[in-house]
């Protein structure tokens, strides 16, 4: 194979895996925008989404279909269970107290699943099919492809739906100002909840087809913290701009495994965030969130 | 809703001009300084790690307790100081006195080489900063083997101090209780200083700290490198300690460790250091017990469960702390201090 060849092969890949980044960097900023508050624990609600399924499919030998129903309702109760328990009575708190509640609801998330299913990798069963892609002569594995279009499909119909529906506009007038959205009638409480159920679905998707494309342990959320890169380069409340950073992100991770040795990869999207907070701390969409002083 | 805001609660305990309490300080150190006579050495053993912990905490509580910065790599600072001591003394064969405050100092510059872009912007980023550098110092420890042996680690030859070889539990915890005693006072110190008031002015209203003059982004750098250079000395004694440094000892848990103990103290006090860092200390142990307990009388091994269940407890310990007690232990201390008080009177 040419080098060209073998370049576009790793692009394609490490694009594909920027798909699923955006999906769970959607579910970050969502909430991020609607209350400013940083859930530290997506990537464990994505997780635990990824077990319900297994539960559903596996223990309880519903279909892959009946499985996806159940993982989404599990998914959304706990969102909203940790909203109601845990985020609600820290209003009006310092904003690092926030951050390390959501952190303490990742430890206690992980630590649950451990102890119920225990910490060895699992298989789902397999929703996506593993028979690869071709473009032309480009070889893309199955299940990355797969993968790849649902997360985009869903994040490109999540974001017209935030742009164009009534929920949307109430979203965006809370993140420019909870008080103003408030005394023009909007349910800002609502509003917090309703973001917590998008990061539910984004967060039990992406979990999913992240335990198809891997194998399902508890440490699968960790992988939300490697989309905190994805969140900073594209602009902490932008919602546009996810898309293009996961792909960025996803991409610039792959072609490090091209040119160094491939434990380099684990520590690039760190080395990423490190340049853009000395750079570009607004990100490329960015604007007003950040403050200098 | 208890939306009662942090800031107000956490007030400076005043400096107690007592000789009374004073006294009471000197017979806890005696008390301490004497303690290898009565307890056995597993008691002693532990006794050591929760000072290399108070250590720590003290870094991660001016940081996070009194200037308002979370940093969630503190484990991997510490790790910074534990390698330096192994590298310097390993292979140069330095004495103690030359490798703890190198390892502090190279603490220091690391930490300050990471959190120096996110340290000029508000917000989220400096917690961000750290969390990269958790992994990429973790990257380093594991990935850098030439110096730092990979997986595999470092072993360390035993501090010499005053030509007294520190190789079992009683020795080296006479050197801990040293560096605890004199971190806790300076940590106090720093704290009733010009400096400590800057810090607490930048954690309760940065701008308003700026417009009174306070030079934010300056004590800003300067609470993170205390923090930091706590952290490498809570690394460095820690080496000599365990005498031996691998990577897996400074994972993100262990930042996470941390954490916990400042919250469960109480974020910034200084006696809510120590009594965070000794509840996460004897936490595990006191699980590892009770399991070990239950199990056996039930008749199954709940050995395998166990590191699941202490990050379960530590998150519900720091959620639960953070929403119904937020100034910690400490604030339960004082409130039934002052019970006892007046039920005397």
């Amino acid at each position: 194979m040419s080098p060209m060849q073998l370049f576009i092969e790793y692009s394609i890949v490490g694009i594909a895996a920027g798909g699923i980044y955006a999906l769970i960097a959607l579910g970050i900023i969502v909430i991020f925008k609607a209350s400013h508050t940083f859930n530290f624990a997506m990537g464990e609600m994505m997780m635990l989404s990824a077990y319900f399924f297994y539960a559903a499919t596996v223990t309880f030998t519903l279909g892959p279909v009946v499985g996806m129903i159940v993982a989404m309702v599990g998914s959304i109760l706990v969102a909203l269970v940790i909203e109601r328990v845990a985020i609600r009575p820290m209003l009006g708190r310092p904003f690092i107290a926030i951050v390390m509640v959501t952190f303490g609801i990742g430890s206690i998330i992980r630590g649950v699943v451990g102890m119920v299913w225990g910490p060895n990798e699992m298989n789902i069963p397999a929703i996506l099919s593993r028979s690869p892609v071709m473009l032309g002569d480009i070889f893309v594995p199955g299940k990355t492809a797969r993968a790849f279009a649902i997360a985009v499909v869903i994040v490109v119909g999540l974001i017209a739906y935030l742009r164009f529906s009534r929920a949307g506009v109430a979203l965006r007038a809370a993140a420019e100002s909870a008080v103003t959205a408030y005394s023009m009638g909007i349910n800002v409480r609502n509003v917090v909840a309703f973001s917590w159920i998008i990061a539910a679905i984004t967060g039990c998707i992406s979990g999913v087809l992240m335990a198809n494309v891997n194998t399902l342990t508890p440490h699968l959320g960790m992988i939300a913290l490697n989309v905190l890169s994805v969140v900073i380069l594209g602009g902490m409340a932008s919602i546009g701009g996810v898309l293009v950073a996961g792909f960025i992100i996803g991409w610039l991770e792959a072609i490090t495994g091209l040119f160094l040795p491939s434990e380099f990869r684990e520590i690039t999207p760190y080395v990423l965030v490190l340049i853009i907070l000395l750079v570009k701390p607004t990100g490329l969409f960015g604007g007003k969130e950040v403050e200098r002083i | 809703m208890s939306s009662t805001v942090d800031n107000s609660a956490m007030t400076i305990t005043k400096a107690s001009p007592l000789t009374a309490n004073r006294l009471w300080l000197l017979i806890f150190i005696v008390a301490l300084a004497a303690m290898p006579l009565m307890l056995p050495g597993y008691w002693i053993f532990f006794a050591g790690l929760l000072g290399i912990n108070i250590i720590a905490t003290h870094g991660l509580n001016i940081m996070m307790g009194y200037t308002g910065l979370l940093s969630l790599g503190h484990a991997a600072f510490v790790g910074v100081g534990a390698y330096t001591v192994a590298i310097l003394q390993g292979r140069y064969g330095m004495p103690f006195w030359v490798t703890i405050p190198t390892a502090g100092i190279l603490a220091t510059v690391i930490g300050i080489a990471f959190g120096l872009p996110s340290l000029r912007i508000r917000g989220l980023y400096l917690v961000i900063a750290t969390l990269a550098a958790q992994f990429i110092l973790h990257f380093v420890f594991v990935n850098w083997e030439s110096v730092t042996n990979g997986d595999v680690g470092l072993s360390v030859a035993p501090a010499v101090v005053f030509g007294i070889a520190l190789n079992d539990e009683t020795s080296i915890y006479y050197l801990i209780l040293f560096f605890v005693v004199v971190s806790t006072i300076f940590a106090r110190n720093v704290i009733h200083s010009r400096v400590g008031r800057a810090f607490i002015a930048i954690r309760e209203r940065d701008l308003t700290a700026q417009v009174i003059g306070v030079e934010i982004v300056w004590y800003k750098l300067l609470a993170f490198g205390l923090g930091s250079f706590y952290a490498g000395i809570a690394g460095a004694l820690l080496a000599y300690f365990n005498r031996f440094v691998n990577p897996e000892q400074f994972g993100l848990l262990l930042s996470v460790f941390f954490l916990s103990a400042v919250i469960v103290g109480g974020m910034g006090s200084i006696l809510g250091a120590i009594l965070g860092a000794a509840f996460v200390t004897l936490l595990p142990e006191f699980l590892r017990e009770t399991s070990l307990l239950i199990g056996s009388s039930l008749g199954f091994d709940l050995a395998t469960i166990l590191t699941p269940l202490r990050e379960t407890i530590f998150g519900l310990i720091m959620v639960a702390f953070l929403i119904l007690e937020p100034r910690g232990l400490a604030q339960l201390w004082t409130r039934t201090r002052r019970k006892l008080l007046r039920e005397r009177a």
